[in-house]
């Protein structure tokens, strides 16, 4: 039911972990529905230097968020921004239908974090 | 890589002697039964000794047998049968809120259709109490329906108890018996059970066919007509191949009973005693001793049930979960729920079937990769182990609304 693609990011997901001094940390889901992914940044001039997560879910869950993190790492938070969940799924060659509401949810956690460290950024 | 097959409550392999005379019975001996010449006779003489050999199994008599194509049929047409049937009498039935969807959905059906229907609760251990029984019972109950053994966490209810209430009170007593059949003991006389179903596949038979047992004398309207098979109970041109599968299942499945529940039993204990030694915060789903002998179910807080299935596949290693990835919908297991889980925990959940082919090596090898994956899954998760609390955005918090 899932892709080549899917199962790689599931056995080996990048980016596994937390990072101590993250200046931004977004979480979106919740254990109710039985997915929760956070994401961890350290942003310096806007660029994405690193990246990690941590995911509590399913295939889709786990390999959605690694593969965000690999498609953010370098880049500027406006380019993260334009990320999308559908984006992600696409570049994991697609999900199965089931999957894509509630366990496609990395770019949101992405874009929870890069929110978190604008306004910890602006104090 | 090896295989390791732990989802006997799935389905199980067919036996090769049940598969011998299935297609015996498809190629050979294939005629109709209801044809008066001699390849009908052939095939109403094999049909006449399945029934004899499934009602053997089952302390039965052979004309209390009626040959279904499997649980789902059997659920069905016991509670609309004796709910059709009886309506005159009331329009109450009884019911346990951890049933499988075929007698759940079902007394769903018949709510529309003006019955009512109590889901009666159960205990932690997913038993339900025969108190709760006697209490629900009223001057309108017509059908008391309470699955044999549970099919996710393997919970024995008191059948035999609730029987004898119903006995009592006068009214008719079902139980979907799916797990249980060829799996632990059953006497439907000692145990004062009016119809109870069954399905060939969980038992080394073939799938697509089952029976339901009707105490003689009781009240049940045909579902589905036609032709007079099944003495008018269930029309249509019976499934010989299948219907002699399953007897030949039966017959094996009493003469090797005990030596089989021996050899499940102790495997399962081994997991259940070293998976709760070696791996913290796990939760024993089900009775600690009144269970189906293959069936261990365990809730690993911090991880999801999906994802712990998908690498013990990867493993070689086949299970199954409550978790709701697994099931199609959104929430987890309605048993797990009903047993007072939380949602969290039930989406942890794994459930280890065995059947009589596995050996202790395989159990062996299960116990040996299981708490890596575990360890792994639970470094993974931002519910285990850390300290840092962020503000939680909730795009799910509808998730409900979309399920299906």
């Amino acid at each position: 039911m899932y892709t080549d693609k899917v199962m790689d990011h599931f056995t080996n997901p990048r980016n596994v972990g937390e990072i101590a001094d993250a200046n931004g940390v977004g979480e979106v889901g919740n254990a109710k529905c039985g997915d929760i992914m956070r994401i961890y940044l350290q942003v310096e001039n806007d660029i994405i230097k690193d990246v990690k997560f941590k995911t509590f879910g399913c295939g889709a869950a786990i390999a959605t968020s690694s593969m965000v993190t690999e498609m953010v790492k370098g880049k500027t938070l406006d380019e993260a921004l334009k990320i999308s969940n559908q984006a992600v799924a696409d570049a994991l060659g697609g999900l199965p239908p089931a999957k894509m509401h509630c366990s496609n949810l990395a770019a949101d956690a992405l874009h929870e974090a890069i929110k978190d460290y604008i306004s910890k950024k602006g104090k | 890589m090896k295989r390791i097959y732990f989802d006997h409550s799935a389905t199980t392999p067919i036996d090769r002697r049940v598969a011998e005379v299935v297609l015996e019975h498809m190629t050979e001996k294939f005629g109709n039964a209801s044809s008066i010449h001699s390849f009908g006779r052939e095939a109403r003489k094999a049909i006449d000794e399945a029934r004899e050999k499934v009602a053997a199994l089952l302390n039965a008599e052979s004309n209390e047998i009626f040959f279904t194509s499997g649980g789902t049929e059997g659920d069905n047409l016991a509670l609309k049968g004796v709910a059709y049937a009886n309506r005159k009498k009331g329009t109450h039935i009884i019911t346990s809120a951890i049933e499988h969807h075929a007698v759940l959905h079902t007394c769903e059906y018949l709510e529309k259709q003006g019955f009512t229907v109590t889901y009666l609760p159960v205990d932690e251990y997913g038993m339900v109490r025969v108190e709760d029984v006697a209490k629900a019972i009223t001057d309108k109950t017509i059908l008391i329906s309470v699955m044999f053994a549970n099919n996710e966490v393997g919970t024995i209810q008191p059948i035999k108890e609730i029987g004898k209430l119903a006995r009592e009170k006068g009214v008719y007593f079902h139980t979907d018996a799916v797990q249980a059949v060829g799996n632990y003991p059953i006497d439907v006389k000692d145990m004062n059970i009016d119809l109870l179903t069954l399905a060939g596949h969980k038992f080394h038979g073939p799938k697509g066919v089952g029976a339901l047992y009707i105490r003689r004398g009781v009240r049940v309207e045909a579902i589905q007509h036609g032709g007079g098979h099944e003495r008018n109970m269930r029309a249509g041109t019976e499934n010989v191949p299948g219907i002699v599968g399953l007897g030949k299942a039966a017959e094996i499945a009493q003469s090797e009973l005990n030596s089989k529940m021996a050899h499940i039993s102790a495997l399962r204990d081994r997991i259940i005693g070293e998976v709760m030694a070696k791996i913290p915060h796990t939760k024993l789903n089900g009775h600690p001793t009144q269970r189906l002998p293959g069936n261990a179910n365990f809730s690993f807080h911090f991880i999801e049930g999906e994802s712990l299935l998908l690498n013990l596949d990867l493993k070689g290693i086949a299970a199954s979960s409550g978790s709701a990835c697994t099931s199609g919908s959104l929430d987890p297991s309605h048993v797990l729920l009903a047993m007072g889980l939380t949602h969290e925990v039930a989406h942890g959940s794994l459930r280890v079937t065995l059947g009589r082919g596995n050996t202790k090596e395989e159990v062996d090898y299960f116990l040996e990769v299981l708490p890596a994956i575990i360890q792994r899954l639970r470094d993974m998760s931002p519910l285990y182990g850390t300290s840092a609390h962020t503000k939680v955005s909730n795009p799910c918090s509808d998730c409900h609304v979309h399920a299906h």
